[in-house]
């Protein structure tokens, strides 16, 4: 690993961004409004129902985790697919440059993209609704983390199957980490889902990660159990993504298809 | 004689249904400028492709710089460069912001200087902060031009590089190229359909047909061999399969 190499292709996105009011818009424009849909709902839901469990209060706080998943994903995605729509990819891989550099930079990419969005939408829903997400406290930062690695598990493992089968795969890229959402338990506990899924939901390191801020904020207590379970899924689940990845790019170069991505 | 700085032996790539490239074998000596001829199909990007480690051969050997690809990719890949005019660079980056991320990728020193100097060289000064997306189909050849000399190459791979040039800059670009392999002694491998750009580049010709070099030798020797005025009429003929 270089890290000249790495930098160089971060570099290229920031400058990207610089230049790119659009692009912008992926960090300001849909966090704002999903939080202030649901901001709303929020506020009616505790106006309408007294003493409302504090929970209700959560779905803000979940709204703004489950979309540091999505942009951490995204931002995978995104910086693979620039490479394709610009036809730069052949450039790139002509170069030195290896493939784990290659997603070393997206992951770079998309962390400071989240840490973006993240400042924006916490901002925000401490002006707006007087919601301040660090009162769940510090215990926050290693679950947002976790919930990182699972937006770059689910991106690098689209990426992989765009490499392979082309921009009509790119749906994927868009709709991969909602297939996840459900069992997920973004927004309710792993136990009100039928039995089959909660075995599903073991599965996903979101799913801990959600069941674990939900036991931060009832009980006080920190949820050890929970974080090591998504920890352990999550570095399982990205070694298997990295895997998949050098896989397809192999295929691909048999296929002489990295002369072809994107036609 | 030069040493050869790249060699191919019984060079095979298969997809599915097609042989693209069938068991060729050739050496590119140093500082030679080696035109492949052929017509569509005959083989030519694929096995750039492959000299570049981008497609992965069925068969055969490949030693760049004395290396064997395979096993030295890395340090291959950052003595050689590549330019074609099927691919671009990123649209909303400046010029000279593109090159800087290149300059970055092959670790260039002084690269500042580095850009100037093959900003000027091709002409294109005036159009370092203009936005890549702006520019024109000859002006962005010639902007990947310059991201293919921006590590200093051993060996330059320009798949149909002047394609889509007017006569006066492929013509420029052409000199140009000669100016650097006389003062640098780079190696190019070369691809056109321009049958006079061929002549006039090429110390020596590959003629590729369905995956085979049928004939190989100095442009002279090829048009002696199949009694043709000119590389064009030579051409003809083997494609329409009159030799
Ligand atoms: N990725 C691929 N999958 C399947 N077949 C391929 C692939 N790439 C090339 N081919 C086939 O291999 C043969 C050689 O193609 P190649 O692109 O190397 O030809 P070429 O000499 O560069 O032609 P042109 O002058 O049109 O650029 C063709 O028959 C082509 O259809
Ligand atoms: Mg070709």
């Amino acid at each position: 690993m270089k890290l000249h190499r790495i930098l160089a292709l971060v570099n290229r996105h920031l400058m990207l961004y610089k230049r790119s009011p659009q692009r912008m818009m992926e960090i300001v424009y849909w966090p704002l409004l999903d939080l202030l849909v649901w901001g709303f709902i929020t506020m009616y839901l505790a106006r309408y129902k007294e003493g409302l469990p504090a929970f209700v209060t959560f779905f803000l706080g979940a709204l703004i985790l489950w979309d540091i998943l999505f942009r951490a994903q995204q931002g995978i995605c995104i910086s693979f697919l620039e490479e394709i729509w610009s036809r730069n990819l052949l450039n790139l891989f002509v170069s030195p440059l290896r493939t784990g550099e290659f997603l070393a930079s997206t992951m770079l990419v998309s962390i400071i993209k989240v840490i973006g969005a993240a400042i924006m939408t916490i901002g925000l829903a401490y002006l707006l609704y007087s919601f301040n997400l660090f009162m769940i406290g510090l215990s926050l930062v290693p679950f947002v983390i976790n919930l990182i690695v699972t937006g770059w598990a689910i991106g690098i493992f689209t990426t992989a199957i765009i490499l392979r089968y082309g921009q009509e795969a790119e749906v994927m890229a868009w709709g991969l980490a909602f297939l996840f959402q459900p069992v997920s338990a973004v927004f309710y506990p792993v136990s009100v889902l039928p039995p089959f899924m909660q075995v599903i939901a073991n599965g996903i390191p979101a799913a801990h990660v959600f069941e674990g801020m939900r036991a931060v904020i009832e009980t006080k207590g920190f949820p050890l159990n929970e974080l090591i379970w998504a920890a352990g899924l999550n570095v399982i689940y990205l070694a298997c993504a990295i895997l998949f990845f050098n896989g397809m790019f192999r295929i691909v170069k048999v296929k002489g298809l990295l002369v072809r991505v994107g036609e | 004689m030069a040493h050869s700085v790249v060699e191919v032996r019984k060079l095979t790539k298969r997809f599915e249904q097609v042989t693209a490239v069938n068991e060729i074998s050739f050496e590119i000596h140093q500082g030679e400028i080696l035109g492949m001829l052929g017509p569509n199909g005959a083989g030519k990007t694929t096995t750039i492709q492959m000299l570049l480690g981008v497609t992965t051969p069925t068969g055969g050997e490949i030693r760049i710089l004395g290396l064997d690809l395979g096993r030295h990719r890395e340090e291959i890949l950052s003595q050689v460069n590549f330019s074609s005019s099927y691919v671009s660079l990123p649209q909303s980056l400046t010029v000279w912001e593109n090159l800087r991320v290149f300059a970055q990728l092959y670790h260039v020193r002084n690269y500042r200087e580095k850009i100037d100097r093959l900003l000027s060289v091709f002409e294109i000064a005036p159009l370092r902060n203009t936005v890549t997306r702006k520019l024109s189909t000859g002006q962005l050849t010639r902007v990947s031009l310059a991201k293919a000399l921006l590590n200093d190459p051993k060996i330059l791979f320009l798949d149909e590089p002047t394609a889509s040039l007017d006569p006066d800059i492929a013509d420029k670009t052409r000199s140009m190229l000669k100016t650097i392999r006389a003062q640098s002694g780079l190696t190019i491998l070369y691809t056109s359909h321009n049958m006079r750009e061929m002549e006039e580049m090429s110390d020596r010709i590959i003629f590729l047909n369905k995956g085979e070099i049928i004939s190989t030798g100095t442009p002279d020797e090829i048009m002696k061999r199949f009694q043709g005025e000119d590389l064009e009429e030579v051409f003809l003929k083997v494609a329409r399969g009159k030799t």
